[in-house]
């Protein structure tokens, strides 16, 4: 019976992120239209775009290989299965035994490894150079990444992010400088990770500029409906991870019941929106960079991410 | 040194008001003249053919404030090439040979430029022989070193923009080599233009490049103005202002905000595209078209301005005076896009001064050049003009002589206000009974725009060759982008945003 509702609660997690994440998108398209003061679409236009692209007929390319055809699937699923790891509404989920923080980090970095390959496949230009611009991105971001997971870990003690929303949620943490620094951390590898100004322009027609974008030109239909799914799932992957870990309040504990689940609902989307905000009002505030630049960007998040842990390796050994 | 003194030279009083005089000279003098302008004694306005073989140059003396036409007979189809010596040439050259074919005689680059093998015809305003249609694909420059590699782009672009090709070469993400290709948006304007009526001349000049087409249609007006020695009425001259700096306020408006978005800062756009789109309104109602077109006529223009417009002109540039200085505060208060132009896209003044690169492209490099002020025309010789120069020549550069510009404007089109006087606005051309030339000279928004008029005795068009600025500014967008990233072309190309439609004719 227990075996049961763990499966069904998994299962509402899965379904959760997946109806969630064309919607955040929409919200912060339609914030930053808003912003600057243009009426924009309406928050549910991914989930149009979606059935459109659904709808529409593959064309592909004449040398487009194998890889091609299966790596919008292989970065579909195993970015909605690192998005299905990540608590939003309720911890001690059945899969979050299985899979911690890393197995996330590695979950990612296999779909940017299949759509780094899947850029330069068809051989275009603007793939080959989307790609070698991704994996610039990629090294940098990864590591520090990890050190944002190590610092974490070692201050809830585990890279089980169960574990670790428990005890930010406990109220025994208290206000940490690591944790501050893991914050922005974080927060620089989400926009980067999610192509976001300043990394890259998720709205750009300038295929020169072009990071994402540029790797997936050559999708259509079906396949490019895939890719852009996993684009929003990641989003609200990064958007969850820092609610849960920063603020976790409101999530509904392990065996809680109906209404705690409802509760932790409510309450999920509500960090959804403010944070959808926040990167609105942050991407219409600035320019983007040049590609040239983003490693330095990337290498304050490292190096914040490095010190948060040396600071902690420190003050435990005082 | 060649004697440059026997050339001649007119004054903008003159060749604005009566026929351009041309003088002919012989194949050594034409030689002189390309060294003359090698050296850069004086600028090159524009190259062109004639049906009849010729070939045709303007020639600007900057310092004097005087052009002269200089006219060459091209015995057996050919001509001293003045692109072998003189680079800014080159393409003009190329484009005479295209349509007309004159061979260039010692030219360097003999590829075709406007025709892409396509017309099933060669020099179709020459003696138009038929083709076969399978040519040899079209020779890029070649590129050798190592770990090289070509990224084409266009001439299909993801926005909605004009066709063009561009060819890099880069070393990882730095550009080694920008090649363009144009020509895409070819129409036939020279071969529309010859045999028309003067009214339909009109018409197509200000239909070849539709963001200019006040300051086309202007040149076409001025020339054959010129050749038929006109008198225009007064208050025409201050409604063709009025009407050439809105143009100029709604494009430098649009590029302001296009440029900044290209950086991916979106707010600058939406902020300037809303200040554009009032000028275009306001236009509408005061001249009865959002771009104005059709509206400068020869012989004056083709509607009177009401007190309305008058009043929409006014609150128009009370608006802009209120928002505009805001707008600039945000592009200059913003560390992430001022990191993007600065010192992005240098083009060197001595490349400027060579190309006689007109408008805010040669003004952001240091050339202090405005025919506004420099070949003074009506109603220009009556108001006070200050005409910005900036030194740097990078993208920030040319953001902030448009700045400067649309200051500028707004001033201008307060004083056009306040000088403009009444009575009528359109004197009929008439016929000229001789064969007659005149040249026209008029600052568009991108920089000059040159029209040399031919009519006939009846008054149709016998050549008329409009000169696009754009011809002197493409050329060095492949040098500005020399040594940058390939992600930044996009922020060089939209600061410099030369004409498609224009160029390719």
């Amino acid at each position: 019976m227990e075996l049961i509702e763990n499966i069904v609660l998994q299962a509402l997690q899965m379904l959760v992120v997946l109806t969630l994440a064309p919607g955040l998108t929409g919200l912060v398209r339609k914030i930053k239209a808003r912003l600057t003061r243009r009426r924009g679409a309406s928050v549910l236009q991914p989930y149009r775009d979606l059935a459109r692209l659904m709808r529409k007929e593959v064309v592909l390319a004449e040398n487009a290989s194998w890889l091609f055809r299966v790596s919008p699937y292989m970065i579909f699923a195993a970015t909605w299965v690192a998005a299905a790891l990540v608590p939003t509404f309720a911890i001690g989920l059945h899969f979050s035994w299985t899979a911690d923080l890393i197995a996330i980090v590695a979950l990612l970095g296999s779909a940017r490894f299949f759509i780094a390959l899947a850029g330069m496949d068809v051989g275009t230009s603007f793939g080959g150079i989307g790609s070698s611009r991704e994996m610039m991105i990629g090294t940098l971001a990864e590591p520090a990444m990890l050190l944002v997971a190590f610092s974490v870990a070692l201050v809830a003690g585990s890279t089980e992010l169960s574990n670790v929303v428990a005890f930010m949620a406990s109220g025994d943490v208290g206000i940490r400088v690591s944790m501050g620094m893991a914050l922005i951390a974080l927060t620089i590898v989400a926009i980067a990770e999610n192509a976001r100004i300043p990394v890259d322009n998720p709205a750009t027609h300038l295929e020169l500029t072009m990071v994402h974008e540029a790797m997936v030109l050559e999708y259509s239909g079906r396949h490019l409906a895939m890719i852009e799914l996993a684009a929003s799932l990641k989003l609200l992957l990064y958007v969850a991870l820092i609610g849960c870990v920063f603020v976790p309040w409101g999530i509904a504990p392990a065996n809680a019941g109906l209404d705690g689940l409802i509760a932790g609902l409510l309450l999920f989307l509500a960090k959804l929106v403010a944070l959808g905000f926040l990167l609105a009002v942050f991407e219409t505030s600035i320019a983007k960079m040049r590609v040239f630049r983003v490693p330095d960007f990337l290498g304050v998040a490292l190096m914040l991410g490095l010190l948060g842990t040396l600071l902690l390796f420190v003050s435990r050994s005082l | 040194m060649t004697d440059l003194s026997d050339l001649a030279w007119t004054r903008s009083r003159h060749f604005r008001s009566a026929p351009i005089a041309t003088t002919t000279v012989d194949a050594t003098r034409w030689i002189g003249l390309t060294s003359a302008l090698a050296a850069g004694r004086v600028t090159l306005l524009s190259l062109w053919a004639e049906a009849g073989g010729a070939a045709l140059m303007a020639l600007l003396d900057a310092p004097a404030h005087r052009v002269a036409v200089v006219r060459i007979e091209a015995h057996g189809g050919g001509f001293p090439s003045v692109g072998a010596h003189h680079a800014a040439a080159q393409r003009l050259e190329r484009a005479m040979t295209d349509l007309y074919g004159l061979t260039p005689r010692g030219a360097i680059d003999t590829r075709p430029w406007l025709d892409h093998g396509r017309w099933g015809i060669a020099h179709p305003l020459g003696d138009a022989a038929a083709v076969p249609s399978d040519r040899p694909p079209y020779p890029f420059l070649p590129v050798q070193g190592e770990s090289l590699h070509v990224v084409p782009v266009g001439p299909v672009h993801a926005g909605i923009i004009e066709p063009g090709h561009f060819r890099f070469t880069a070393q990882g993400e730095t550009v080694v080599r920008l090649e363009e290709r144009l020509g895409y948006v070819h129409k036939g304007i020279d071969g529309l233009m010859a045999g028309a009526e003067l009214a339909r001349g009109a018409e197509i000049a200000g239909r070849i490049s539709g963001d200019s087409t006040v300051a086309y249609a202007w040149a076409f007006a001025q020339a054959a103005e010129a050749a038929l020695s006109l008198t225009v009425p007064e208050r025409a001259f201050g409604l063709r202002g009025l009407m050439a700096e809105l143009e100029r306020l709604a494009n430098h408006l649009g590029d302001i905000g296009g440029i900044c978005n290209d950086a991916a800062f979106a707010m600058m756009l939406a902020q300037t595209s809303i200040l554009r789109e009032t000028v275009l309104r306001a236009a509408k109602t005061a001249f009865g078209h959002r771009f104005m077109r059709d509206r400068i006529v020869p012989g004056g223009v083709s509607g009177d301005l009401d007190a309305q417009g008058e009043a929409a002109i006014r609150s128009l540039i009370q608006e802009i005076r209120d928002r505009f200085p805001a707008i600039v505060d945000l592009y200059d208060a913003t560390a992430s896009i001022l990191d993007r132009t600065v010192s992005t896209g240098r083009v060197s003044a001595d490349l400027v001064q060579a190309f006689g690169a007109g408008g805010y492209v040669g003004r952001a490099s240091g050339r202090n050049f405005d025919t506004r002020r420099d070949l003074r025309y009506a109603p220009y010789d009556m108001l006070r003009l200050d005409v910005p120069v900036r030194v740097e020549g990078d993208v920030n550069a040319r953001i902030w002589l448009r700045i400067r510009e649309v200051e500028q404007c707004c001033s201008l089109i307060t004083q056009m206000l306040n000088a403009l006087s009444q009575g009528p606005v359109f004197a009929d051309p008439g016929f000229p009974g001789a064969p007659r030339e005149g040249l026209g000279l008029v600052e568009g928004f991108r920089g000059d725009v040159l029209c040399w008029l031919a009519l006939d005795a009846e008054g149709r068009i016998r050549r008329c060759h409009m000169r696009d600025p754009s011809w002197f500014q493409w050329p060095l967008l492949e040098a500005a982008i020399e040594g940058n990233i390939i992600a930044d072309f996009p922020l060089c190309n939209k600061s410099f945003n030369c004409s498609y439609s224009g160029h390719d004719l």
